[in-house]
């Protein structure tokens, strides 16, 4: 089940991810494409409380997704 | 003559273009991530090479979409504004989320130049660029830079004036969205080019990708033009055409051409090394914002914040005092007489101003607090940490601080909400932080818990006063988010910025800024105020007194105590036939039903709008006691009603309490309210709405307490 789909949050801290879909309305994917988050793009997962906020590193930088954010962007592994 | 040319310096935020802006006008300014704080326009100047250039720094952003009020800002001053050169600062260790921002420069068409600041880290990283080929690829010049050490500051400027001069012109490139893309914009471009109109302020192709995109802004625009029926119908077709196709939005498709001929551009320019290593910030956040760790220190930076606030500004508030105090006494010795011009001098111009200056301190202390947590990168983690939290009454983490500042004073808190990036959020911590408990409410809480609560309660009464403050708060934040402020909230989306160490230099001058918005914006409102209500308490000035004053003074002659009770009795009578006095008796009716009818407390709320504290002292002016607290705790109790029964219980006491707690803000407050939400008409209703909450809450305390038995 390496390559499974799966939202942001249940992704375990220091794993590396694919992006696959960002869902949320337009505003959401709006803001991370311009802060490099597009579907596609790689992250890392750096800190992440549980169904809260978390942290991610895309390319260098560090992004904080706040809480509820992270359900709405799909991922596989 | 030197020639004058203007640029604008664009970027993202955490770019380094406030390094970048300081260095070339020598004229330093805060270093941070606060999105909200260059939404001031922020300008300076510099003669460089026989050119008066004038620097404008635009907003940081990460996009020039028309979705925030920065991203609109910046694109509207280079579109109105055309400034001569736009310099593109680019952190150059994130290059390629930085380059979207300069593509949608590009689409502009202005004059751009590049700066890869900050290429001593990016190499440090693994990244090098071929800055010629860079050059070419992206159709505009590109310069490295690194701003905190000043190097290279003069070879962008030498490439600005190149580009003003007609030299070393790269041919544009296109950034190439695909055929079918390209060929609706096309279609878009035939339709538009009939308004010449609008082509002379808007090249056409950026109106077409924007009409693709959907662009509220541009939208509007289009809308009054004469051609709006024909240009709409066409784009509303391709938008439909192209959704047909792709399954998916035309506005994302432009995003990914976008970023695929940065890709492409990078692929062919940039050596990229680097792998995601454990930096140094990484470490420290591995602490900060550990899952168990994280709340801990937060709190306990939040409580050494605060406690270094009060202890470093309540001596100099101390100070100010007494020294406004000894300016008074001492203008107040060169008038011969009581006359009216004294009055006005010393206790409504110079107690004015010392009104608006005793909150310096406490704006500069804690302003030192936030600009070295926000130049270190911390603040952002703040809001991590917060944000579940807040989550919860419908607003974000960086709602969090302003919310504790409160506590302290919420003259310092409000203007700190500016650093909430989504309006909706701002305005609602705004709005609902006068419900947090200040500081000047204590001498309050003081003197009344300590006159109707036996000894053990009183922390307990004290603490509820705290924790209703906040209930109230998190209810109406609420409801405002619920009904007055309604829409999903932003998402909340934002950047970690590494860990740096704020230098002296840019702390002082975001103190400085802070200080200076203050007293000029809010100084004068407050000062206003606090005239009008002293006009208040001192007028009508003919008095007609039901005992000779001065002929009893004058019996009474070398006998202090005497002197000092009949002057006593003189203000408290003075006071009670003033205009302030008769506004008190007008309302004693609307306070009955909250248990507190009776005018001297209504007098006493009316001054309370100058600084809640305030209350204390005028209750002490009216019950003739001066500013000895035991003695007015009993004149307290001794107030009687009209039928013979004792005006305060605890339970009236409490009411009380909790109107000074939640009702009218002070008039610091209420001017950096319209100072910050710039609006007048928020400010008022500030006033209104919370004073309507401190009645409810009263009323319901009042009237709930005595059905369920207390008196």
């Amino acid at each position: 089940m390496a390559d499974a789909l799966m939202p942001l949050f249940n992704v375990p801290e220091g794993k590396e991810v694919t992006v696959t879909e960002i869902g949320g309305g337009q505003a959401l994917r709006r803001r991370l494409t311009a802060m490099g988050l597009n579907e596609g793009v790689k992250l890392k997962v750096l800190h992440s409380h549980g169904r809260g906020a978390c942290v991610i590193l895309v390319q260098n930088t560090r992004l904080m997704l706040g809480h509820g954010m992270a359900h709405k962007i799909m991922v596989k592994g | 003559m030197a020639k004058k040319i203007t640029i604008a310096l664009a970027g993202n935020p955490n770019s380094g273009k406030t390094t970048v802006f300081n260095n070339l006008t020598g004229q330093h300014r805060h270093i941070g991530n606060y999105p909200g704080v260059t939404v001031e326009k922020i300008e300076g100047r510099l003669n460089y090479n026989g050119y008066q250039i004038r620097v404008i720094d635009l907003p940081g952003t990460y996009s020039l979409t028309a979705h925030s009020i920065d991203e609109i800002i910046a694109r509207n001053f280079v579109l109105e504004e055309k400034p001569d050169v736009v310099i593109n600062i680019i952190d150059a260790s994130n290059l390629e989320r930085n380059l979207y921002l300069t593509t949608q420069f590009m689409e502009l068409g202005v004059p751009l130049v590049l700066v890869l600041n900050m290429y001593d880290v990016a190499q440090k990283h693994g990244v090098t660029v071929n800055e010629q080929r860079f050059s070419e690829l992206l159709g505009n010049p590109v310069v490295f830079s690194v701003a905190t050490k000043k190097e290279r500051m003069h070879a962008f400027l030498d490439a600005a004036i190149d580009l003003v001069e007609g030299k070393n012109i790269f041919a544009k490139t296109s950034i190439g969205y695909g055929a079918d893309i390209q060929a609706e914009l096309k279609k878009i471009e035939d339709v538009l080019v009939q308004d010449k109109l609008i082509l002379e302020k808007y090249p056409s192709s950026w109106l077409a990708i924007k009409l693709l995109e959907k662009d509220d802004e541009v939208l509007r625009k289009i809308k009054k033009s004469k051609y709006a029926d024909e240009v709409l119908e066409q784009s509303e077709q391709s938008i439909q055409y192209l959704e047909g196709i792709f399954n998916d939005t035309p506005e994302a498709i432009i995003a990914d051409g976008r970023y695929g001929f940065i890709s492409g551009a990078c692929s062919e320019a940039v050596g990229l090394n680097y792998e995601l290593r454990h930096s140094v910030s990484d470490k420290i956040d591995g602490f900060l914002i550990n899952k168990f760790l994280g709340l801990p220190i937060f709190l306990g930076l939040m409580w050494i914040v605060f406690k270094l606030t009060f202890t470093v500004s309540i001596p100099l508030m101390n100070l100010i005092e007494s020294g406004v105090g000894g300016v008074a006494a001492l203008v107040g010795s060169l008038f011969p007489a009581e006359t009216a011009l004294k009055s006005l001098i010393v206790d409504g111009v110079i107690s004015g101003v010392g009104s608006v200056l005793v909150f310096l301190p406490i704006i500069l202390i804690v302003f030192l607090a936030m600009a070295f947590l926000e130049g270190s990168g911390y603040m952002a983690r703040a809001a991590f940490i917060m944000d579940r939290l807040m989550h919860k009454i419908g607003l974000h983490g960086r709602s969090f601080i302003p919310m504790l500042l409160g506590f302290g004073c919420n003259v310092p808190a409000i203007m700190a909400a500016r650093s909430i990036e989504d309006k909706k959020d701002r305005m609602v911590t705004i709005l609902v932080n006068s419900f947090m408990s200040c500081g000047a409410r204590l001498p309050v809480y003081a003197l009344f818990i300590a006159a109707f609560f036996p000894q053990d309660m009183a922390g307990n009464v004290l603490f509820s006063l705290y924790l209703l403050g906040m209930l109230v708060a998190v209810l109406i934040a609420k409801l405002f988010r619920k009904y007055l402020f309604r829409g999903e909230a932003a998402p909340f989306v934002m950047e970690l910025p590494p860990y740096r160490m704020p230098t002296v230099k840019s702390i002082l001058i975001h103190m400085w800024d802070k200080a200076a918005m203050y007293l000029k914006k809010a100084g004068t409102i407050i000062f206003a105020g606090c005239v009008i209500v002293w006009f208040l308490s001192n007028y009508p000035q003919d008095v007609s007194y039901s005992r000779n004053y001065d002929a009893l003074l004058q019996s009474q002659k070398g006998y202090i105590e005497q002197i000092v009770e009949l002057e006593k009795q003189r203000e408290a009578e003075k006071l009670k036939k003033s205009y302030a006095g008769s506004l008190g008796r007008l309302t004693v009716p609307i306070f009955r039903p909250l248990g507190f009818g009776d005018w001297r407390l209504s007098v006493a709320l009316i001054s309370g709008i100058v600084g809640k504290e305030i209350v204390v002292g005028t209750l002490g002016t009216l019950y003739a006691v001066g500013d000895d607290s035991a003695a007015l705790g009993r004149a307290l109790r001794n107030i009687e009603r009209t039928d013979g029964s004792k005006l305060f219980t605890p339970l009236v006491a409490y009411s009380f309490m909790v109107f000074v707690l939640l009702y009218i803000p002070c008039m610091a407050t209420i001017a950096v309210i319209k100072q910050e939400t710039n609006s007048w008409l928020w400010a008022l209703f500030a006033v209104f709405y919370t004073t309507g909450v401190a009645w409810v809450a009263s009323f319901v305390i009042y009237q709930g307490g005595r059905l369920i038995g207390f008196q």
